[in-house]
């Protein structure tokens, strides 16, 4: 009867660890199926490569390059703001806060990782959107540079908390075989503690930027959505993922746009991908 | 070359006292070693020398140890000038996860920045021969030193002290990861470095403190119990406490 318990209690078990992989593998698939069926009506050269976006006009020019460059801008913006910040402020949480104030930075950063994306989305467009039009003299403040900088708050929570465990697991006696051989405290970070952490910690920068590349909501509030080729940080943008959010409510099903925008799906798929696999790879180096 | 000269040590962390009343004198070009059973302090009194127990909280200290005629534990001790004088070994071997030629670099790095290549590499290879690893090692200078050997590695942390040229080297019981092959070469090792340096070795073992020390303290509860001629400890102890401690009655 224990036995028979036991074999039933396996196998339930058993049933949920694969129902995960199952349901990945049916998302993929109806992806799949989906987006590629616009490849019925455009190259995949074109769609990658196309400059225009007109989903709905006539013939429909379903070119996603201004959608992917758009993406790639605020997501290299947010990741040039976010990670010296959240790497400095790992290194400080990690070795010089005193202990009081390690909490308080802690529990703060983890309050940021909780704030809805619809909420900083929102803060931006009352303050920031502002102050970037004023500041830059534009004719509007829904540029890339707004929607990275609300990135960047939302990619640090993840990047100081991943890098500070990598510090943190640096074993003590190499800190103390440096300071014994009369090294400073920060000759003793930048020279042994950050090294000897660095896979740790670019595997908190690509799960930063994992997580800034499929944001939604915020950027779609605060980039001004322009399908067009960004020239610059300082203009309107569009990203893969505000794309599919504003249009699949409009697009009749099974149309070209339809398949259109489940293909940028696995564009996205495909990026978020390889950058939590390269972030997989440096976490178990690390091991 | 510099003497250590204890008095009147005493040292605290938080309400406990882990050294009371130690007095000492350390003998440049020898080996002295430090013996006792786990918890008597003698780690703790290695560690006074280079001023390592700064890095625990609430550890207080009063009374005199002099180096070359100054009190390293007054407030305005340098510390940088100070560990660079006053190197230390530990029990685990800790090479940093660098490369075995920057591991050795490491001190001049830190002490000496914007040193030519050429004196680097002068000052590398001269540590590692010091150590006895140059001709093992010197193809593989840019490999990273976590794939040596337990006992390469304590050779190699000793390399990377020797490189910063110290005058006295405190070692916290270096072979303990050892097997005994690695041991007796360390050892060797240790005989040979004395005609250069103050080493003050800290042991479990009490054969190895006989083997290679000349001079030896036996430490009890933070107390330091009797200091002499490590010959004169090991056949006639004038404590009785020492006397039952190396006849094995406890530790």
């Amino acid at each position: 009867m224990r036995k028979f318990k036991e074999f039933i209690i396996e196998k339930l078990i058993l049933i949920c660890g694969l129902a995960s992989i199952f349901f990945v593998i049916l998302i993929f698939l109806f992806l799949t199926k989906e987006g590629l069926a616009v490849f019925k009506s455009v190259t995949p050269a074109n769609f990658i490569l196309g400059k225009s976006w007109y989903p709905i006009s006539e013939p429909a020019q379903l070119g996603i390059l201004p959608l992917i460059l758009g993406s790639l801008m605020v997501t290299l913006g947010a990741a040039i703001i976010s990670i010296p910040i959240g790497v400095a402020c790992a290194v400080y949480i990690a070795e010089i806060a005193p202990l009081k104030i390690k909490e308080i930075l802690k529990a703060g950063i983890e309050l940021l990782a909780a704030i809805p994306s619809v909420v900083l989305g929102f803060i931006g467009m009352v303050t920031l959107v502002p102050w970037v039009k004023s500041t830059f003299h534009l004719p509007t403040g829904l540029t890339a540079l707004s929607g990275s900088i609300i990135l960047a708050f939302m990619a640090m929570p993840t990047i100081v908390s991943v890098a500070e465990d990598a510090l943190y697991s640096v074993p003590k006696s190499y800190k103390e075989g440096a300071f014994a051989l009369g090294a400073t405290h920060w000759q003793t970070i930048y020279r042994v503690l950050l090294p000897a952490a660095s896979s740790g910690i670019v595997a908190a920068v690509m799960l930063g930027i994992g997580r800034v590349i499929g944001e939604t909501m915020a950027v779609m509030m605060i980039t001004g959505n322009a399908a067009v080729i960004p020239q610059s940080i300082l203009v309107p943008v569009r990203t893969l993922t505000a794309t599919i959010a504003a249009e699949m409510g409009e697009a009749v099903v099974g149309s070209e746009h339809y398949f259109a925008l489940f293909a940028i799906g696995i564009v996205l798929f495909i990026m978020s991908f390889i950058i939590n696999v390269t972030a997989d790879l440096f976490l178990h180096k690390r091991r | 070359m510099a003497d250590i000269k204890v008095s009147n040590l005493n040292l605290w962390y938080g309400d406990f006292q882990a050294l009371i009343n130690v007095n000492a004198y350390f003998t440049q070009k020898q080996i002295t070693a430090m013996i006792g059973p786990s918890g008597c302090g003698k780690s703790t009194l290695l560690r006074v020398f280079n001023r390592m127990n700064d890095l625990i909280e609430g550890v207080r200290v009063s009374g005199e140890v002099l180096i070359d005629t100054q009190n390293i534990i007054s407030e305005e001790t340098d510390l940088v000038s100070l560990r660079k004088k006053v190197g230390m070994v530990f029990q685990r071997p800790n090479p940093f996860p660098l490369s075995i030629y920057e591991n050795i670099a490491f001190g001049q790095r830190v002490h000496a920045e914007g040193l030519t290549k050429f004196k680097l590499d002068e000052i590398v290879r001269d540590s590692l021969q010091s150590v006895l690893l140059w001709d093992e090692l010197k193809d593989k200078l840019n490999k990273s030193a976590l794939t040596l050997s337990l006992e390469q590695k304590q050779r190699l942390c000793i390399a990377r002290l020797i490189a910063v040229k110290p005058d006295i080297l405190l070692m916290d019981e270096p072979c303990s990861t050892l097997d005994p092959q690695g041991t007796s070469r360390i050892e060797e090792l240790m005989r040979e470095l004395k005609n250069n340096y103050t080493i003050i070795i800290v042991t479990h073992n009490m054969q190895q403190a006989a083997r290679v020390s000349d001079e030896t303290g036996f430490m009890l509860l933070g107390e330091l119990v009797e200091f002499g001629k490590t010959q004169d400890i090991f056949t006639n102890p004038k404590d009785k406490r020492t006397e039952d401690y190396i006849t094995g009655r406890y530790g």
